[in-house]
């Protein structure tokens, strides 16, 4: 145990728990917006998968990582193409709608994975960004300011999406539109429109976490998220669909799993409970959620299709 | 625009839906400056003709004119274009956004990037002082009285440069206090020349407020009128097209020994909130105690504990000298309760089961309808035939499903169930509550008679006019506590009214 609290471990393990948050937390803001405009899309970790493959796959041809990382960007928004479809046009069922989101993702990812690559290759892995001064502060620096621009990016959007919501006209509608359809109806807001836009966001998101999973994991295989999008779903409940909120929880998981792996690596966990350890980030995460997030009530109208009559 | 020209004129209107004629050959006119009344039941054809209005539903036949010319009104949208507001029974607001947002939801100015929501609150500022709608703008819309949440539908109207004003049954969640300062308002925007239609089931309302009044029935114009040629009693035969009764005889009864007696009792609310507050009541045998407040103030909750469907916390409650604190809803009733939810679909009845099914709800158990270890069909549809038939529940077949019975039918499914087991005690909360005039008049009568035959009776009500037809006493609930009991015969609205906002 004594290996750990070495600074050089505990600012390696920092860095690495940030890093972890990443797609969790673009995952997860994504879903924050659709389901604050009442959409609830279990389909995250499919159109992840997508996205994480089509990333992997551009950077893998044409190793140009901002290539790949629009792809995954267009992927997540063609998917969002569909899941508005079929849940704001023909007014499917959101729980079973998402959960089909999934097993296509989770299969066609791997089908084209077996199909055009086969055997797991590994590509360049997205470089660091380190900032200009701020990186050289002792501990502080690798601990915050050596990551790739991605979770920098992740990060800034936490209040970027805080001021979408509170402060812009499509953000009111949003919050009108997930808590009070009728009421926004009433006064000319598109419900439908407004429920888009915010399913277009979550989506598109969705596709660039699993593109930032992928890249920065370096790597493709069978179902490379494990369950992360669902974790990503939840994590949105535990932010009590507040940004920053949904931030501390994406950083709690990413925390625990980056300690779970130095523990592993370190001896610190015999290696035969190695795979009750690997538990414990959703068990951690999934207490907490049963914990905080009961106190908080969700937008009145998640999951309810609206239609005028 | 000449003041012979109404604001607006429907003509002729007529809407089907399936099976049903909800408006036929309706014509309506409202005059710049003016109330007119819009009078009928549930069901009259009030709400349609006024979705057609606001661009919900189109009409099949008819005109709209609105300021002399032909109106297309195709949305909620082009409704507030032609400078038509709506005050919906149901507040259309987002309980989660502040006034201000809620008023600047879908404005034209508001499409872009961000909203000017400080301009948006300084013209609220304006409103609000213009025409007395006192309401802080910056303040989460959860936050407010039901009041206020009206005015600040009334605001969302006028910012939109409302001319013609439509308040569907906008006093139904008022206190008396509440609904004196509405029409307040209601006349101070008629001085400035607004149009109001006030859509009401409330016949003193109606006769208080109106310059005109028009009555519907089953979809048509059953009367025309002004106030000073009517009175409550003609009015509820245009809508009821048939003489009514609206307060049940009374005969003088003997009072009995208390059958329900609830004394220091304590009840947390669904909020986690003290929502009954040391409440001590006692009903006996052969009196109708009746239950004034407005809604949200613990009459829920006692009832529920009454019932055994709510933990209580301090207190206790016996029922014909049986305690019968913190028992379970089986036992409640074993002791000798009936009770009648408040809420009939979600409490009262179970709207996929049939006529039947739903008479049998609370007997299933019963040795009578079972043989051989299974329901016996004869039995069963001996007792629901005799219960349809002596409590007049108009229904196609016992086996039609509950839901689609009228709500005044449903309830007095309901009633059936309840008083049929000749209980000691009944429990009745909201009982005519969406309930058309000749059920409700029935439903009364109903509850008078168990009082004849010494039955302690417990209404609770937010229909002042139901309390005062019904009650030998009154008692008034406030912030979850009994504020004040009134005799029957001390009792006026007013000081009635006054309790219920806490005043004594």
């Amino acid at each position: 145990m004594s290996d750990f609290f070495t600074l050089t471990v505990l600012v390696g393990t920092l860095a690495s728990g940030i890093r972890t948050a990443m797609p969790y937390l673009l995952a997860a803001l994504g879903e924050t917006v659709g389901q604050r405009s009442g959409v609830l899309n279990l389909g995250v970790d499919g159109v992840m998968l997508l996205g994480a493959f089509g990333g992997y796959y551009t950077v893998l041809q044409t190793e140009n990582h901002w290539l790949g990382v629009l792809v995954g960007l267009a992927i997540g928004l063609g998917m969002g193409l569909v899941y508005a479809l079929v849940t704001i046009v023909f007014h499917a069922e959101q729980g079973i709608s998402g959960i089909g989101i999934f097993l296509f993702g989770l299969g066609f990812s791997d089908l084209l994975f077996q199909e055009l690559v086969g055997t797991p290759r590994p590509i360049k892995p997205l470089p660091k960004v380190e900032i200009p001064l701020l990186a050289d502060i002792p501990h502080l620096g690798p601990a915050f300011f050596q990551h790739n621009l991605l979770t920098y990016v992740a990060f800034a959007l936490v209040p970027l999406t805080t001021w979408m919501l509170m402060k812009t006209t499509f953000g009111m509608n949003v919050r009108a539109v997930g808590e009070n359809p009728q009421a926004a109806d009433s006064l000319g807001v598109s419900v439908a429109q407004t429920r888009m836009g915010a399913i277009l966001f979550g989506n598109t998101m969705a596709g660039l976490a699993g593109a930032g999973l992928s890249l920065q994991l370096a790597i493709f295989q069978h179902n490379l998220t494990n369950g992360l999008g669902f974790i990503a779903v939840a994590l949105v409940y535990f932010g009590a669909w507040r940004p920053r909120w949904v931030l501390a929880g994406a950083l709690l998981y990413g925390m625990v799993t980056a300690t779970r792996l130095r523990w592993q690596s370190l001896d610190i966990i015999p290696r035969g409970a190695s795979d009750v350890a690997a538990m414990a980030p959703a068990i951690i995460t999934i207490l907490a959620l049963v914990l905080l997030a009961s106190r908080v009530r969700g937008p009145a109208a998640l999951t309810k299709p609206f239609s005028r009559h | 625009m000449t003041t012979s020209t109404p604001l607006l004129e429907l003509r002729g209107i007529t809407k089907r839906f399936p099976g049903v004629l909800a408006n036929d050959d309706v014509s309506f006119d409202v005059r710049t400056g003016e109330v007119h009344a819009l009078l009928g039941e549930n069901g009259a054809g009030k709400s349609t003709l006024m979705k057609i209005l606001f661009g919900l539903y189109q009409a099949d036949e008819g005109q709209i004119m609105l300021r002399g010319e032909e109106a297309t009104i195709t949305s909620p949208t082009s409704a507030i274009e032609q400078r038509v507001g709506m005050v919906h029974q149901h507040f259309m607001l987002v309980p989660t956004l502040t006034v201000v947002e809620n008023v600047a939801l879908g404005l034209h100015d508001a499409r872009k990037l961000r909203p000017d929501l400080d301009a948006v609150g300084a013209r609220i500022r304006e409103i609000s002082e213009e025409y007395g709608l006192e309401v802080d703008p910056d303040i989460d819309v959860w936050k407010l009285s039901v009041g206020e949440r009206q005015r600040v539908e009334i605001i969302k109207a006028l910012y939109r440069d409302a001319e013609l004003l439509v308040l569907d049954e906008p006093t139904a969640v008022l206190t008396p206090q509440e609904v004196d300062d509405l029409f307040v308002i209601l006349r101070q925007l008629t001085a400035a020349g607004t149009g109001i239609v006030f859509i009401s089931h409330k016949l003193h309302e109606v006769l208080a407020l109106s310059d005109r009044i028009t009555v519907l029935r089953n979809g048509r114009v059953t009367g025309r009128t002004v106030p000073a040629e009517t009175d409550r009693q003609q009015l509820a035969e245009m809508m009821v097209g048939r003489e009514v009764d609206l307060a049940p005889d009374r005969p003088i009864v003997e009072t009995g020994p208390v059958r329900l007696s609830v004394s220091g009792l304590h009840v947390t609310g669904d909020r986690g909130t003290p929502a009954v507050v040391d409440v001590d009541l006692d009903v006996r045998g052969g009196e109708i105690l009746g239950i004034a407040g407005v809604s949200g103030n613990g009459q829920r909750e006692l009832a529920e504990a009454i019932a055994g469907l709510r933990q209580l916390d301090r207190g206790s409650i016996s029922i014909d000298g049986a305690d019968t604190t913190g028992v379970t809803p089986g036992m409640a009733r074993a002791a000798g309760l009936s009770y009648v939810p408040e809420e009939r679909m979600k409490d009262g009845a179970v709207g996929e089961f049939d006529v039947a099914e739903n008479l049998l709800l609370v007997d299933h158990g019963d040795s009578r309808f079972i043989r051989n270890g299974l329901f016996d069909r004869d039995q069963i549809e001996t007792h629901a035939a005799r219960l349809v038939e002596e409590y007049a529940v108009k229904t196609p077949t016992l086996h039609t499903p509950t839901s689609s019975l009228s709500g005044g039918n449903i309830q007095k499914l309901i009633m059936a169930r309840e008083l049929d087991s000749d209980p000691l005690v009944i429990l009745a909360a909201q009982p005519t509550r969406g309930v058309d005039i000749g059920a409700a008049e029935y439903i009364h009568r109903r509850l008078v008679e168990q009082r004849g035959e010494g039955v302690a009776v417990l209404v609770i009500s937010e229909d002042l006019d139901e309390v005062f037809a019904l009650s030998d006493r009154i008692a008034v609930m406030f912030d979850g506590a009994v504020v004040k009991i009134f005799d029957r015969a001390d009792a006026t609205r007013e000081s009635v009214g006054l309790a219920m906002t806490g005043v004594v």
